[in-house]
This record gives C-alpha cells, sequence and structure tokens, in this order.
C-alpha cells in the first residue's frame, strides 16, 4: 500500500473523531478544555514510555487518558477554590505540559520520543510505524490506535446521543430529570483524552487542538441541527485531510500544518458564505430589512 | 422552628403529609458559607397554584434548585410526594430560567420538546413515534404547534418560554416547578402560561412559580410562599398577602400600601 493512503487514511480517521468530539466541546463552550487535556496528556504519554520501553500503544493510551482526566479535575477543583476559570484552566494545562517535556528532555537519550514529534507529530512516517502481531505486520500502528478510538466514539454517541445533547443544551435539566450528566461529562472528557493520545504521534499536540475546534466551528456555521452539525463536521475534517495532505506534497510543507491550515481557510469560507448564519447573508438580510422599511 | 403548612393544620397527620407533592424540612443552602436560604419548612398541597415570592437575592432560584437536589443543601430534608427527589424525578416537571440556556444551539423546538421526554426513556431508548406525538401535542397546548421545526434561535423570548413550558408538560409530572415563566414575556404568552397552569390544575397538579409581579398574584395563584432567604409566610394569598406580610418580606426596600384597588408598592 503506498504511503500516501496510510497517511490519508491516518489524517482522516484523526479528524473524524476530533470532529465529532469538537462538536460536543463547542456547544458546551468548553474548546479551552479540549486545549488543555490535549496538553497535559503528554505526561501520560511520557510516563507510560518510561515504564513500558515500548510504544505499546495500549499503556499509553490508559496513561495518557487518565491524565488528562486527572487534569480536568484539576481544573474542576481550582475553579470550585475561587480560581477563576480560564486561569485554572491554564494553570493546568501548562503545568502538566511542562512535566511532560522534562520528562522526556530528561531521558531523551533512552527514549524514541522527541519533542518536535511531541509538538508537531510525524504523519509522514506513519507508514513505517507498524504494528506486529503474532510475527505478521498488521498495518500502521496509528491507524489501528485511531481507528479504535473513532470506533469507541461512533459507538458511545450512537447508544448515548440523547444524553449527550440534553447535556450540552441544558444539563441543569438534564440532572433534574435523573441523567448522570457528571457521568457523561467525564465520558466526553475521556474521549477527548483518548483522541489527543491517539492523534499525538500524527499530528502532535498542539495541532490537534486545531482539528477538534475548527471543523466543528465550521459546521455550526452551515446547520441548524446537530446531528448535521456532527456529519458536516466529520466531513470538512476530512476533506481537510485530503486537500491539505495533497497541498503539503506540492509545497513541500509540514502534513499537519498544511491540514490545519485547509481546515482554518474552509473555516474562512463558511465564515463569509454561510448561507445560516454567515456574514455576507446577515449584511443582505440587514440591506433588505433597511430596503423594506425605506421603501415603506 | 415552625413548620408552616399550607393544607388544614387537622389534616396533616403523618400518613397524609407523607403523601403531599413536596415537603420541605429545615432546608438550608450556603454559597461559600454564606447562607442563601436557611431553615425554611413549608409543605404544598395538591392541586394548587403557588407563587414563590419576594426580593431579588431572597434565594428563589436557589430553594427551587434546592428542592431538586441541583445546588447542594447543607441541612433540611425534602420529600416529593413522601420519598427523596431521587425516588420521584419522575414526578416533577422543571422550568429553568429562560436564559440559563443558549438558544443558539444547533436544534429545532419539537426536539427542545422532546427532551422532556428523555427521562422516562431510561438509558437506551430513543424517542420514538409516541414520544413525537406527545411532543407536537404539548406544543399545541402552548399554542406552538406552527413553529414545530423552527430554529429555538429564531423564536421571540415569549415563544422559547412556552418551548420551555412545553418541555414541561412533556415531562408528564405531577408536581412542576417553574423559575420566573412570566420574566419578559409578551401578552399573548402571558395568557398562555395562565391558561396553562389553570388546566394542569384542574388536572390536580401542583405547581410552585416563582413570580416577580405582586400586582398580578392574587389573579394568577392559590397561595403563595414569602421568602427572603428565611420563610416569611405560607398560606391562601387571601390569608398572608397583604401589606403587612409584605413589608416584611421586602424589607426596607419598599414601601407597601394597601389601597382599595389592592397592593401598592413603591421603591425606596
Amino acid at each position: 500500500m503506498s504511503s500516501d493512503f496510510w497517511i490519508i487514511l491516518t489524517a482522516c480517521l484523526m479528524s473524524a473523531a476530533c470532529g465529532l468530539l469538537g462538536c460536543f466541546l463547542i456547544l458546551r463552550k468548553m474548546a479551552l478544555i479540549g486545549d488543555a487535556i490535549s496538553h497535559a496528556v503528554l505526561p501520560g504519554i511520557a510516563i507510560a514510555f518510561l515504564l513500558s520501553g515500548t510504544r505499546d500503544s495500549l499503556a499509553m493510551m490508559i496513561g495518557a487518558t487518565a491524565l488528562g482526566l486527572l487534569a480536568v479535575f484539576l481544573i474542576q477543583w481550582l475553579q470550585n477554590s475561587g480560581i477563576q476559570s480560564d486561569a485554572s484552566i491554564g494553570i493546568i494545562f501548562t503545568a502538566l505540559f511542562a512535566i511532560g517535556v522534562i520528562i522526556i528532555s530528561l531521558n531523551a537519550r533512552n527514549i524514541d520520543l522527541d519533542l518536535d514529534c511531541v509538538l508537531f507529530g510525524e504523519i509522514a512516517y506513519v507508514q513505517w510505524d507498524t504494528w506486529t502481531a503474532n510475527g505478521i505486520d498488521m498495518g500502521p500502528r496509528s491507524v489501528w490506535m485511531l481507528g479504535s478510538a473513532l470506533l469507541i466514539i461512533l459507538l458511545l454517541l450512537a447508544l448515548f446521543y440523547k444524553q449527550f445533547k440534553i447535556s450540552a443544551f441544558d444539563p441543569a435539566m438534564a440532572v433534574a430529570c435523573g441523567i448522570p450528566v457528571m457521568l457523561f461529562h467525564y465520558l466526553l472528557m475521556g474521549m477527548v483524552s483518548m483522541t489527543s493520545v491517539a492523534s499525538f504521534e500524527s499530528v502532535g499536540a498542539i495541532l490537534v487542538v486545531g482539528m477538534l475546534i475548527i471543523p466543528a466551528s465550521t459546521a455550526y456555521l452551515l446547520t441548524d441541527r446537530l446531528g448535521r452539525m456532527l456529519m458536516y463536521s466529520v466531513l470538512t475534517g476530512v476533506v481537510s485531510s485530503i486537500i491539505g495532505y495533497y497541498t503539503a506534497y506540492i509545497l513541500n510543507a509540514s502534513i499537519a500544518g498544511s491540514i490545519v491550515t485547509v481546515a482554518g481557510i474552509l473555516f474562512g469560507i463558511a465564515f463569509v458564505f454561510s448561507p445560516k448564519h454567515g456574514v455576507l447573508i446577515r449584511r443582505l438580510r440587514q440591506r433588505r430589512s433597511q430596503g423594506t422599511a425605506i421603501a415603506e | 422552628m415552625t413548620h408552616l403548612s399550607l393544607s388544614d393544620p387537622i389534616a396533616v397527620t403523618d400518613n397524609n403529609a407523607m403523601a403531599m407533592p413536596l415537603q420541605v424540612t429545615g432546608l438550608t443552602v450556603a454559597y461559600h458559607k454564606k447562607p442563601v436560604v436557611q431553615d425554611v419548612s413549608f409543605t404544598l398541597a395538591p392541586g394548587r397554584l403557588i407563587g414563590l415570592i419576594g426580593p431579588n437575592g431572597a434565594g428563589k432560584s436557589t430553594l427551587l434548585k434546592a428542592s431538586l437536589g441541583l445546588v447542594p443543601s447543607i441541612a433540611g430534608d425534602v420529600k416529593v410526594y413522601g420519598k427523596t427527589y431521587q425516588q420521584h424525578r419522575k414526578k416533577i416537571g422543571y422550568v429553568p430560567q429562560r436564559e440559563s440556556v443558549d438558544w443558539d444551539f444547533p436544534t429545532n423546538a419539537l426536539d427542545v420538546v422532546l427532551m422532556g421526554t428523555y427521562g422516562r426513556l431510561g438509558w437506551f431508548r430513543r424517542p420514538g413515534k409516541h414520544e413525537h406525538e406527545t411532543a407536537m401535542e404539548c406544543l399545541r397546548k402552548v399554542g406552538m404547534a406552527d413553529y414545530a421545526q423552527r430554529q429555538i434561535s429564531q423564536l421571540s423570548g415569549g415563544q422559547q418560554q412556552r418551548i420551555f413550558l412545553a418541555r414541561a408538560l412533556a415531562q408528564q409530572a405531577q408536581l412542576y416547578l417553574m423559575d420566573e415563566p412570566f420574566a419578559g414575556v409578551d401578552a399573548t404568552t402571558e395568557k398562555a402560561i395562565i391558561s396553562l397552569l389553570e388546566q394542569l390544575k384542574a388536572e390536580g397538579k401542583t405547581v410552585l412559580v416563582v413570580h416577580h409581579d405582586l400586582s398580578t398574584v392574587e389573579a394568577y395563584f392559590d397561595d403563595v410562599l414569602l421568602l427572603n432567604r428565611t420563610l416569611i409566610g405560607v398560606g391562601a394569598v387571601k390569608d398572608i398577602f397583604n401589606a403587612d406580610m409584605l413589608q416584611q418580606t421586602y424589607g426596607g426596600k419598599m414601601a407597601v400600601l394597601q389601597g382599595k384597588e389592592g397592593i401598592v408598592l413603591a421603591g425606596k
């Protein structure tokens, strides 16, 4: 299989997983929490790496997901003790990320995990990092990781769609009708952590935030229904991945960087031209209503 | 601690009290150790419309939320039909303040009303044909059937309020707790809400409404709870809704004058 195929597949799986979760993050006004989690998982990855000595995906996934949840918990705790919410987020994620950076730099010699990769990913090499089971080459490891993350997300969202939806729209009402809102909150945060870890090696800590927030925000501008927003978000992410990959190929530039840039451009286009909430249509409506007011 | 009851005191034997829609005993809620609601006790009787009245910051919303377990209480006990609210959540319909949610959420009116059925559906069932029919019926009751497919941000404030009421109806509850449903609504909506309250009452349901407009209290409610951190009074409107009690409730913030036309309030 060609390396193009594996890179694009990895990017598409990552965008789909991020796109789905991103919708719930922005609807709950938690875009910054997504940012925080994607950074806070770093010490988890580093510690799991140190303990297992390999890039064993499962250990990494569990270790880092636990760290992501710990970050959410610590942020909540600081907020409850009277620290402002944006400050709490800033404190926790930079502190945890910094610890991760220290652990990695301390063990730079015997760790096969460098900071560049951590920050920006190395999606160009996914093809050579394969998973071997019983001596059989099963294909790129990141495809397996992101694929399972996406499957888990799809399964949980399909099973508990109504709970996630009402918890996002009206958590007080959700609690009042007996829906365990906190459980679904941590479930969502757990999924974001898991996806951050799975996306880490391909796009890195900084760009994964872009894929969580940008396609979802684009989709938000394009529709008035949650179901469609989820679909459009995945679609925008996948389109960004494909166009981004070929742009990087032509320019000989960073693939992950190009993907997120394309996602940003698509958002810009939606922001101006969206038939529902675009800047252009709002101007037009305004002018039309002024026109009719004058005509009357 | 005196236990104030809305029903005939002789009728309230322990057994009867067990079955009352809402029984609150010694409820105290504090934010950052500052008490917001202190030692409040009352019992609501079935088939009544009750207004919860008090100045800003009196803890009206907090009392409502604490009764539902939405904010933690530091003391006291709440019983819904004789059981804890966790056991009887399905019997309670809740209408939060309209401003408490983001109306730009990507959904339509029907979908919001359908959320009222989620509590009954349990963990895995999705709203089906039956739930859609219920939701449409509830929209009809608040005069919003024509707006079922309308994106919620495109509705007026009054229409949004009616959607919230329709959602509470879809909960098919016995006891309704409503947080300022009349706040900032148009005359059509006000009428729609009042006729709905009357209808609920006729069906033997109990409705507790946080209310601000003192001039309409006598027209809308059977009973009132007067609250200013502590419970000032509770009883039938004709018995306790008078200048003296309002003076106590609003303290120095208002001058309460009782004239032939009813009660007149003037800010001090």
